[in-house]
């Protein structure tokens, strides 16, 4: 791996949000974590560990209190003027007065694109992202599963070699969610960019990562990184949600989850849920 | 979006229907009783008054009119420039704050005397202010709102494209706020006549609306004061549905 530029590296991050009273909140806690190019990593822990401001600190939309962030080589800041990666976050966020095609324009309009080559572009990830019937439809047409499928084509407009994915199929139901599930990967397999990928669904972490990151809370740490070892993105399909391997991935990763609630509650006594 | 649109026969047939049930029943109960036209004219007495004097009714309405028309243009320039302002500089805002809440209960027609003796009473000056300032309120507290309504996931956006502040202001906080400037402004449509209109009956010069309808009730002329009345009305409706028109447009698409 020397030589080529990660992706993504974090050193010795903490971010700590300061209270009106008392010591504040360490939202992380001396974090470190490098993404390779074209890798997958999905940040997965229970509500507070710090898997979203993590992300933001990356996307520089929040400013670490000590430690160092860069994307590809730059500074976490310098990356973002630099418009290195495409993020999409839990709530697709689209501007309702604009259609889907204009949405999906809105980065490259920004940016200063040319009206012809924006046009075709998001053509180009309207067909990506299988919409070609709704480019001329407003998001309050659409569906929640839709409006996501908007935010992620808007993600990739720029074609970014770092995505940014912050729990975007959050709100989706079950169904939804898997194909929108098999549609990531396949476009990842398309695009090869690397994706940190925050979740706190265990099977959506598992089935498309390289790489699970398992979070614990309250200072936020990385508890430990698990591999998950199932073959590339291109060869990855619905049958791998019955794989053995996949199975064995998944309990590895909820045992590492569990084993952080055992901690304080177990001390009590007390079994919640 | 509604499941089924009540079809347009519905929508105009019936407040038709009803409208002319009433009047009917009204014109019954006048003559029915013989009510004095000094308690309540007859409907039909009033048409024909308003149809007699069509071209005064009508002049009256494009005094008034124009009064409040030149209100609510100013009021509204003023109540989105000072909204903007007040969006972009907090200190401006919490100065501002108590002046126009202030305002907003100052009884504002109440100003017009006070305005006719510095402006003169041969000049309708005082009466498009008192417009303007009816108008101003509403305008400039919808705007603010308006203007604070951008989400926080529109704004992280913005910031990950890294633009500037006038690109996020134009892609983002201006069509936020626009449906919210026209709620202002359909709001501030009928305080503008209304206000404009109540003006004329502190003084100044003759011709309006209110002007009319106070010399004609004077003169015991109750027919032809209704028939200003509804006057009144047809110009207070006429800015309500035209600014309701012009809000529905705008904001067809900012439902998020």
């Amino acid at each position: 791996m020397t030589g080529i530029v990660p992706a993504v590296e974090v050193q010795g991050v903490t971010r700590r949000f300061a209270a009106r009273k008392g010591p504040g909140v360490t939202a992380l806690d001396d974090v470190s974590l490098t993404v390779a190019p074209g890798e997958f990593v999905s940040l997965i822990g229970p509500s507070g560990c710090g898997k979203s401001t993590l992300l933001r600190l990356v996307a520089d939309l929040d400013v670490p209190t000590s430690g160092s962030i860069e994307v590809f080589g730059k500074p976490a800041r310098q990356a973002r003027i630099d418009q290195d990666y495409g993020i999409a976050f839990q709530q697709a966020g689209l501007l309702p007065w604009r259609t889907v095609a204009g949405n999906i324009e809105l980065p490259l309009e920004l940016h200063g694109a040319g009206k012809a080559a924006r046009r075709r572009r998001a053509a180009e990830l309207i067909a990506l992202v299988g919409l070609s019937d709704f480019a001329g439809h407003y998001p309050d047409q659409l569906s929640g599963g839709m409006q996501q499928r908007v935010a992620i084509a808007r993600s990739l407009a720029e074609s970014p070699s770092l995505l940014l994915m912050d729990e975007p199929f959050g709100a989706l139901d079950e169904m939804t969610r898997e194909r929108m599930q098999n549609e990531l990967v396949r476009i990842c397999a398309e695009t090869q960019a690397a994706v940190v990928f925050v979740t706190h669904s265990i099977p959506e972490a598992v089935f498309l990562s390289t790489r699970v990151v398992v979070m614990s809370p309250r200072p936020g740490r990385i508890r430990s990184i698990v591999s998950v070892g199932l073959g590339e993105m291109s060869g990855r399909s619905e049958d791998l949600r019955e794989d053995e391997g996949f199975f064995r991935a998944l309990s590895q990763v909820r045992e590492l989850l569990h084993g952080d609630e055992a901690a304080p509650t177990g001390a009590r006594g007390v079994e919640r849920r | 979006m509604r499941a089924s649109q009540p079809g347009l026969l519905q929508t105009v047939l019936a407040p038709i229907v009803f409208g002319v049930a009433v009047i009917l029943l009204w014109q019954g109960l006048v003559t029915g009783l013989a009510i004095k036209a000094f308690i309540l004219p007859a409907p039909f007495a009033i048409g024909a008054e308003f149809t007699a004097n069509l071209q005064n009714v009508t002049n009256g309405m494009a005094v008034t009119g124009r009064n409040a028309l030149i209100g609510l243009i100013i009021g509204a320039l003023l109540g989105i420039a000072l909204a903007i302002v007040s969006a972009l500089a907090r200190l401006f805002d919490e100065m501002a704050a108590p002046v126009v809440a202030a305002l907003s209960v100052v009884p504002i027609v109440a100003l017009a005397p006070v305005l006719y003796t510095m402006f003169g009473a041969g000049a309708e000056t005082a009466r498009q202010l008192v417009a303007a300032l009816a108008v101003f309120v509403p305008v400039y507290f919808n705007t603010l709102r308006g203007l604070r309504q951008v989400r926080p996931v529109h704004r992280d956006l913005m910031r990950a494209y890294a633009v500037t502040n006038w690109q996020a202001t134009k892609a983002v906080t201006l069509p936020t706020a626009l449906p919210f400037v026209f709620t202002g402004l359909r709001i501030a449509s009928s305080l503008a006549v209304i206000s404009a209109l109540i003006a004329e009956y502190f003084g100044g010069p003759v011709g309006g609306l209110g002007k009319s309808i106070t010399s004609a009730a004077s003169s015991s002329n109750y027919g032809l004061a209704w028939a200003y009345v509804l006057g009144s009305i047809i110009l207070g409706l006429a800015f309500y549905c035209v600014a309701l028109v012009v809000e529905k447009l705008v904001t067809r698409r900012s439902g998020g």
